[in-house]
């Protein structure tokens, strides 16, 4: 019996870290995006910062898609 | 040989049917969340998870080069065996459909070949080792895995947005959910509809239909990939509903951990090559999910249920394929036998299915379990 046990662990160690990540970025995103009009009425620069935290989280999360639909599609490699 | 048999005939139908069940089956892993949380209406949903597995059975590309993986000796398998395996994982596939349970159609499709193999060439056709490392493992591994990122994730995921507007936290998730169920589908079509084409193409080949060594034809790619998103799109209501609203109660940040862990766990197994059961990271993810939000009830019954459908679909299948085999082997009058009584089976499922239907309308109810309290049934 050849069990790849390094392969298993590899795979649970991957999918922990980038899996959390990609939950973690997005959380931010959306943690500034939701702030962002509260902020914006009096402290308009708060408001921005707000914006383009949520911008950057957003597009880091759409990156990380991108290589999904990459490693999916046989064609692309 | 070198022309469409009978059996040839028989096995492309039964092929094609897996692979609808395969579909309407799966429909739950990528969209079951996204419909629970309301980030896609019922129809939208299968629609768009109908359309990507189709994309995906066209972008597959590299076709399973063996029927099984090597869990059976594929050179002792003949075609009848094939038809008796499809035959079984297609009869456990409709049963656990009704009721309500997500099962892996892949484990369905090898205990199937398992027990039409056993019947049929011996036991020395079936791999056992092969067994442990393809599926035992993996069936324990894959919820275990997917279920503590899911978890870690859902548990972040609230302490992070905690201090954010509720209302605007659960559009954000509602939004990433549609990206992150949307892969889940297309990792699927270019997953499962190559099984049936690696079937249907290799049976070809042993019939002298294809020369050796050919890929599948353009038809098979056609048909093989419209029967798995045409499953997807009637979807299994039953288990959308079992996975969306029975193992717990899904909000939509839950949900979007739930997908993206599943999604992760999928792309890396595959990746770095140690396969794991869809269905059964799916399941896991959305346990997971429960679990990482405090307060969350998780219904275990309902989880054990599920459990106990995972340890028996292999044998189940595999008892169903050695019977069928049994009486395929016996030659055209065994075939049309096993293939009338595999549609007198399927209509019946249907027929039990009909009292009490799940459909898009009322997916998102609340399945009757036995520990449902008060306030769940109110909600």
């Amino acid at each position: 019996m050849n069990i790849k046990w390094t392969a298993l662990g590899e795979v649970a160690v991957v999918a922990f870290a980038v899996g959390v990540a990609i939950v973690v970025i997005f959380a931010v995103g959306v943690l500034a995006w939701s702030v962002r009009p509260a902020a914006g009425a009096d402290r308009r620069q708060a408001g921005t910062l707000a914006t383009v935290a949520a911008g950057l989280c957003f597009l880091a999360c759409a990156l990380i898609v991108c290589y999904g639909i990459y490693l999916i599609v046989p064609q692309l490699h | 040989m070198g022309n469409w048999s009978f059996l040839v005939v028989a096995v492309v139908i039964t092929a094609l049917a897996f692979d609808f069940t395969n579909g309407f089956h799966d429909t739950a892993n990528a969209m079951a969340t996204s419909i629970a949380t309301g980030a896609l209406p019922p129809r939208i949903a299968v629609a768009i998870s109908g359309a990507l597995n189709l994309v995906g059975a066209f972008l597959s590309t590299e076709v399973a080069k063996t029927i099984s993986g090597g869990i059976v000796n594929d050179t002792l398998v003949t075609p009848s065996m094939i038809f008796a395996g499809l035959v079984g994982a297609i009869v456990w596939n409709l049963v656990t459909w009704v009721l309500g349970l997500p099962s892996s159609s892949s484990h369905a499709l090898f205990g199937g070949l398992i027990g039409a193999t056993w019947v049929g060439a011996g036991v020395k056709g079936v791999h056992f080792s092969v067994v442990t490392e393809k599926i035992l493992i993996p069936a324990v591994a894959s919820p275990l895995i997917a279920g503590v990122v899911a978890m870690t994730a859902t548990y972040l995921a609230y302490v992070i947005t905690q201090r954010g507007r509720r209302q605007e936290v659960t559009r954000g998730f509602r939004a990433g959910q549609i990206a992150s169920a949307s892969l889940v589908s297309l990792a699927h079509g270019t997953n499962d509809a190559q099984k049936t084409m690696g079937v249907i193409t290799l049976t070809l080949i042993s019939a002298g239909v294809l020369s050796h060594g050919s890929g599948p034809p353009w038809w098979v790619v056609t048909v093989a990939g419209t029967a798995i998103a045409l499953g997807t799109y009637v979807g299994g209501w039953r288990i959308i509903r079992t996975m969306g609203k029975g193992l717990t109660d899904i909000e939509s940040p839950q949900g979007f951990a739930a997908e993206t862990s599943a999604t992760t766990v999928i792309l890396a197994s595959s990746h770095l090559g140690f396969a794991l059961s869809t269905t059964q990271v799916c399941s896991g993810a959305i346990l997971g999910a429960g679990i990482g939000r405090r307060l969350a009830e998780v219904r275990w019954s309902v989880a054990g249920r599920m459990a106990l459908a995972w340890v028996f679909t292999l044998p189940a299948a595999a008892a169903v394929g050695g019977v069928a085999a049994a009486v395929a082997e016996q030659g055209t009058v065994g075939i049309t036998v096993v293939f009338v009584a595999a549609i007198a089976v399927a209509a019946g499922i249907y027929a039990v299915s009909r009292r009490n239907p799940v459909h898009a309308a009322n997916v998102n109810d609340h399945p009757t379990t036995p520990i449902m309290s008060p306030s769940q049934a109110s909600a």
